[in-house]
């Protein structure tokens, strides 16, 4: 595939040679002429200098016959509007661009860039991943199928401990796809009873959040009981 | 525009550009009915104070190309403002994004064109 890297800053740099190793073909466009001399130093031909955001500067860069662009620099706007140029002038099939500042996200959403990648968000959610406290970690968000897959972990005062799956009266559009216990997976029948320390996985449709942190969280005024 | 008696509102990230403004005129800007807001265009919470929602018309001419056409294309497509024109500098750029319909001026364009017809207006060496 060949691969076109925008912003060769610690993102662009490893990708690029991640991509490599993977005998992928792959240019990286870098506007400073400082970092670009870094960089050539290591990825040789594999980088060019000048402004992606400058229609010759992509089409220098073979943007015409681009499997793949990916925007990673620090710029916000730069990344919004390299993946629009690519997909919508140079009709490139696959773009990414990362997001620098969450609350650009809404922005990167209207003019159709997708998908794009946070970091703050992808640390938000491994946070939730290893914060309990939230009891609940969204695993998969599949905006488009309008579906979702969500982990939570049976603590001791969780009100379905104990309790027959087939009896529990799982919300509409909720379905309870694996138990893991003791590091293993299975999925449930009607008859599973659940264990505290059980990790659960269900697949819901996007805001049924709160039924099922409502059902399988803890019995009212159990609170943060040692027991 | 503001002395035709439009309502004209600024928004911009340096609050002592509201001086710029002032400069020639014998009231201070918002006693002439204008308004003045510091932020930058792409949040929203400024576009919205600097009142984008009533807005008839919105120019994008912030120093950086990218900015105006991201900002322009949030004030047409989200707010729907029914007159949006950027400012883009880059030749090609605000070509292509006129194709896509929106409306940008490009001052480089301009430049270019009043260049080369003062260049043509002068006579050749040689020529009395």
């Amino acid at each position: 595939m060949y691969i076109i890297v925008v912003g060769a800053g610690k993102v662009g740099w490893n990708l690029a040679r991640e991509l490599l190793d993977k005998s992928h073909e792959v240019t990286v466009i870098e506007s400073n002429r400082r970092r670009y001399l870094t960089v050539e130093q290591e990825l040789e031909h594999n980088v060019t200098y000048g402004d992606a955001s400058e229609l010759w500067v992509l089409e220098r860069a073979g943007i015409q016959r681009a499997d793949m662009v990916i925007a990673v620099t620090g710029d916000d706007e730069d990344n919004m509007l390299i993946c629009q140029v690519a997909r919508e002038k140079y009709e490139v099939e696959r773009i990414i661009a990362r997001i620098n500042n969450p609350r650009n996200r809404p922005h990167f959403d209207l003019l159709g860039i997708k998908p794009s990648v946070s970091a703050t968000d992808l640390i938000l959610r491994l946070l939730e991943h290893e914060v309990p406290e939230y009891g609940l970690v969204h695993l998969l968000n599949l905006q488009e199928e309008q579906l979702e897959i969500i982990e939570m972990l049976l603590g001791k005062d969780s009100r379905v401990t104990g309790r027959r799956v087939g009896d529990l009266s799982m919300p509409e559009g909720s379905l309870l796809i694996s138990v893991l216990r003791e590091g293993k997976g299975f999925v449930p029948n009607a008859d599973t009873v659940l264990e505290v320390g059980d990790e659960v996985l269900a697949v819901l449709d996007p805001g049924r959040e709160d039924d099922l942190k409502e059902l399988f969280g803890p019995a009212a005024g159990g609170g943060n009981g040692t027991g | 525009m503001l002395s035709e008696g439009h309502e004209v509102s600024c928004l911009d990230e340096d609050p002592e550009s509201h001086a710029r403004l002032e400069v020639g005129l014998d009231k201070g800007w918002e006693d002439l009915g204008g308004r003045f807001t510091v932020g930058t265009g792409l949040e929203t919470d400024a576009l919205l104070a600097a009142g984008i929602e009533g807005a008839d018309a919105f120019i994008a001419a912030t120093n950086g190309d990218n900015t105006n056409i991201v900002i322009a294309q949030i004030a047409q497509r989200r707010y729907e403002v029914p007159t949006v024109i950027a400012r883009i500098l880059d030749p090609l750029r605000a070509e292509w994004y006129r194709h896509q319909g929106l409306h940008t001026i490009c001052p480089t364009r301009v430049a270019i064109d009043m260049l080369e017809s003062a260049v043509r207006e002068g006579a050749p060496r040689g020529v009395a």
